[in-house]
């Protein structure tokens, strides 16, 4: 198949899945920010995910679970087009922002992932100042006409994510020498100060203390006000205290997506009533 | 006689060893049947049967081995002295110590059968024979003396064995002190060099003043050998010579910093893995090439090529011109900054990579504005171990550098470097009393300070500057 029939079909798939609209999200009531269609995932020969479908409300937090090596991160990693890093990975399937097809053409990766912030597992500062970390994105993007804008920037996104109070002072000391949790907090600025729609975190906790774990799901939980937030957890109850779906992976296919309410207290496939039990995972 | 002597010692170290490895096979087998016939914890050896082995070949072989050696190395000088009390008082009496040497010598040359001009005096004769017994009873001696102590090496070793005893410990402790011994051959070997490179420079300073060698603006090594020749008296300014090593070194720092960095981020961050497969090895063939092969190549076709180009743009060029000889040092140089820099980038984590471009930036941005940053303490080490590289480097500029210290910085000049003048110091029929060629040592000795330096500063930056990702 060559590339300009690609782009044909993913057009006419696109359209198809505008059309059918993100079911899912009315029921919380919101607007559906992305909308995926078959999505299949090879790393080479090896299949990581099979025809998944699945819809993501805006403005809540949707948590995706499972085992590992399930492929909830890789599909994490394909709203933001990351995988694009890794030359053996091959991404197949529709996936709509705000209607838009992502892998189309029409959106440049570097302007997607403006939009589409990402949080990583283990804190990853720039061996830079606090500043200078969070000043990153709006300097890239030209965010800011003039210094004093720029510093009103660092400074709303340190205080969304809750970190102005601790590094007010220190602004120019290096983001490497804050604590662990204090690092996250710092990554999650720096991703605001993009002034992203959506945020994307692939076990933000994993690697912090419970309290440090706690304020990040505060954050979390304040931040959904205004963005779409779509976080990979191995923490079933971190999935259930900070989500308002879930959607439960397995072996690369999805088997069951809901209400977080609803998956934790009454899933329809007994897969994830063994998974959420602890039968096994 | 000496032959007899040489065949003792070979004898005694091969008896050893085979005492040695029959005295390890018996330790072994008297502790394998031990624990052959153990029960359990309360029965059990200490060590393994392969140490009690161990312990007793180690005991048997080492001390005699090495008595052997000490041997060896006194017998020359115990001898002579021996030989020289020995002579008739007559002989040796209003000798001075040269004198006597030469006495000593003539005997022991006769005595290993070499022929020499002119009828020996009869106490000569006499002397040869002498000493011919001598060699050949203390090559009996040393045979002797080496079985023995092998022997009461294993009597000691053998009486200590016992199912309790701690015989991996004493073997782990030998070998622990092997490496210790071995590790400070390397040591003091450096020691030494730089002890002797001292003691030389220190006699140069004391015909030639410190401030002249230091601050001299000429250069002119040339002194008269025979009194009646016509030749300056000599000039040791160093200035000259290392404003050469300086300008040659910063040609090619200037040619291969760029290159070489450029070429480590392109392999590491935009090639194919297919096309770094290709590259890196090729890149680390220019690394083995010997800097004689680029001397040619300098001579050859840089070096031509530069002039060609300085006559057409109007700039009198030299035939080994700075900028030929800084080039190829530069072509040199390449692979050792692109390795070291590609070391360093790939050492900076996925995780910094994936922060920026998820926030949107794009791989120059990324490139330069979070990799490079965060590499940038090893490529400094790299650039000056480079430099420390270029300064040091001889092959190349013996062969494609001038041999006249001029004082200039145009690069289409010839000019001369520090390595080239010791070179050109040391050839031919050379005395070691005079400046001219004890200079050799004292720009050997600056050149030494210099790279040292600049090594430990690189060494320090790593250190310093490194940003610790767990």
């Amino acid at each position: 198949m060559n590339n300009g029939e690609q782009t044909d079909m993913r057009t006419t798939d696109a359209a198809q899945a505008r059309q059918e609209g993100g079911g899912a999200c009315s029921e919380t009531g919101g607007d559906c920010k992305f909308i995926t269609r078959n999505v299949n995932v090879f790393y080479g020969e090896k299949q990581a995910i099979f025809d998944v479908s699945l819809d993501i409300p805006d403005r809540a937090v949707m948590a995706l679970i499972g085992p590992s090596g399930c492929g909830k991160s890789t599909y994490l990693r394909c709203l933001n087009r990351m995988n694009d890093l890794i030359d053996i990975c091959r991404v197949e399937g529709t996936f709509l922002l705000d209607g838009e097809d992502i892998y189309n053409g029409d959106i440049d990766p570097v302007l997607l992932r403006a939009r589409v912030g990402m949080v990583f597992q283990k804190p990853n500062p720039f061996p830079k100042s606090i500043f200078e970390n969070v000043a990153y994105g709006p300097r890239i993007h030209g965010l800011a006409k003039d210094r004093t804008e720029l510093e009103e920037i660092v400074e709303t996104s340190l205080r969304k994510a809750a970190l102005w109070d601790e590094v007010k002072d220190r602004l120019h000391a290096p983001g490497t020498g804050l604590s662990g949790g204090q690092q996250q907090r710092l990554c999650i600025a720096r991703a605001i100060a993009t002034r992203p729609e959506v945020i994307l975190m692939d076990e933000p906790a994993s690697a912090l203390d419970p309290i440090a774990t706690a304020r990040i799901e505060e954050l979390i939980d304040e931040l959904k006000e205004n963005y779409c937030i779509v976080i990979v957890t191995h923490s079933m109850q971190q999935a259930a205290r900070v989500s308002d779906r879930t959607a439960f992976f397995h072996l690369g296919k999805l088997i069951e997506e809901g209400p977080t309410e609803q998956i934790f207290t009454a899933p329809k496939e007994q897969q994830t009533q063994d998974y959420i039990t602890g039968r096994y995972g | 006689m000496r032959g007899v002597w040489a065949v003792m010692i070979l004898l005694a170290t091969l008896l050893i060893l085979a005492l040695a490895a029959l005295a390890g096979w018996l330790g072994w087998r008297r502790a394998r049947r031990v624990e052959l016939v153990s029960t359990g914890h309360h029965d059990r050896l200490h060590s393994r049967p392969v140490y009690h082995g161990l312990y007793v070949a180690i005991w048997t072989g080492v001390p005699a081995l090495l008595l052997l050696l000490l041997w060896v190395a006194m017998q020359g000088t115990v001898l002579q002295a021996l030989l020289l009390a020995s002579l008739p008082p007559e002989v040796v009496e209003g000798l001075d110590e040269p004198a006597r040497a030469v006495i000593v010598n003539e005997i022991i040359t006769r005595a290993a059968g070499n022929a020499l001009p002119g009828e020996p005096a009869p106490y000569i004769i006499e002397a040869v024979q002498r000493l011919q017994r001598w060699q050949a009873m203390a090559g009996m001696a040393a045979l002797a003396l080496g079985l023995a102590v092998a022997l009461a090496g294993l009597a000691f070793a053998w009486k200590r064995l016992s199912p309790g005893f701690r015989a991996r410990r004493a073997v782990e402790r030998a070998f622990t002190w092997a490496m210790l011994v071995c590790a400070s051959i390397a040591i003091l070997t450096t020691v030494g060099i730089v002890l002797s490179l001292i003691f030389e420079t220190l006699r140069f300073f004391s015909m030639v003043p410190l401030t002249e060698f230091l601050f001299g603006l000429r250069w002119e090594p040339q002194i008269a050998i025979r009194a009646d020749q016509v030749a300056s008296s000599g000039a040791f300014g160093m200035i000259p010579v290392f404003a050469g090593t300086l300008l040659i070194s910063a040609v090619a720092l200037l040619f291969a910093v760029p290159i070489g960095l450029l070429s480590a981020i392109y392999l590491v961050e935009y090639a194919s893995s297919r096309f770094r497969a290709v590259a890196k090895p090729l890149l680390e063939f220019l690394a083995g090439i010997p800097t004689v092969v680029y001397g040619f190549f300098a001579i050859l076709t840089v070096a031509p090529a530069v002039k060609q180009f300085g006559d057409a743009i109007g700039m009198p060029t030299a035939p080994n011109s700075a900028l030929a000889a800084g080039l190829v040092m530069g072509i040199m140089l390449i692979p050792f900054i692109s390795s070291l820099s590609d070391d360093a980038l790939a050492a900076v984590p996925k995780a910094m990579r994936e922060g920026s471009i998820g926030l949107g930036a794009t791989r120059a941005e990324t490139i330069r504005q979070v990799l490079l940053p965060a590499a940038l303490p090893g490529i400094m080490a790299g650039v000056l171990l480079a430099t420390s590289r270029a300064i040091g480097e001889t092959m190349i500029v013996v062969m494609a550098a001038g041999i006249i210290a001029t004082l200039t910085f145009n690069p289409f000049e010839a000019v001369t470097t520090v390595t080239v003048q010791i070179v050109t110091l040391l050839i031919g029929d050379t005395e070691f009393d005079n400046p001219k060629t004890l200079a050799a040592f004292a720009l050997g000795m600056m050149l030494f300070i210099i790279t040292l330096g600049l090594n430990m500063l690189s060494m320090y930056i790593v250190r310093k500057y490194r940003e610790q990702y767990d």
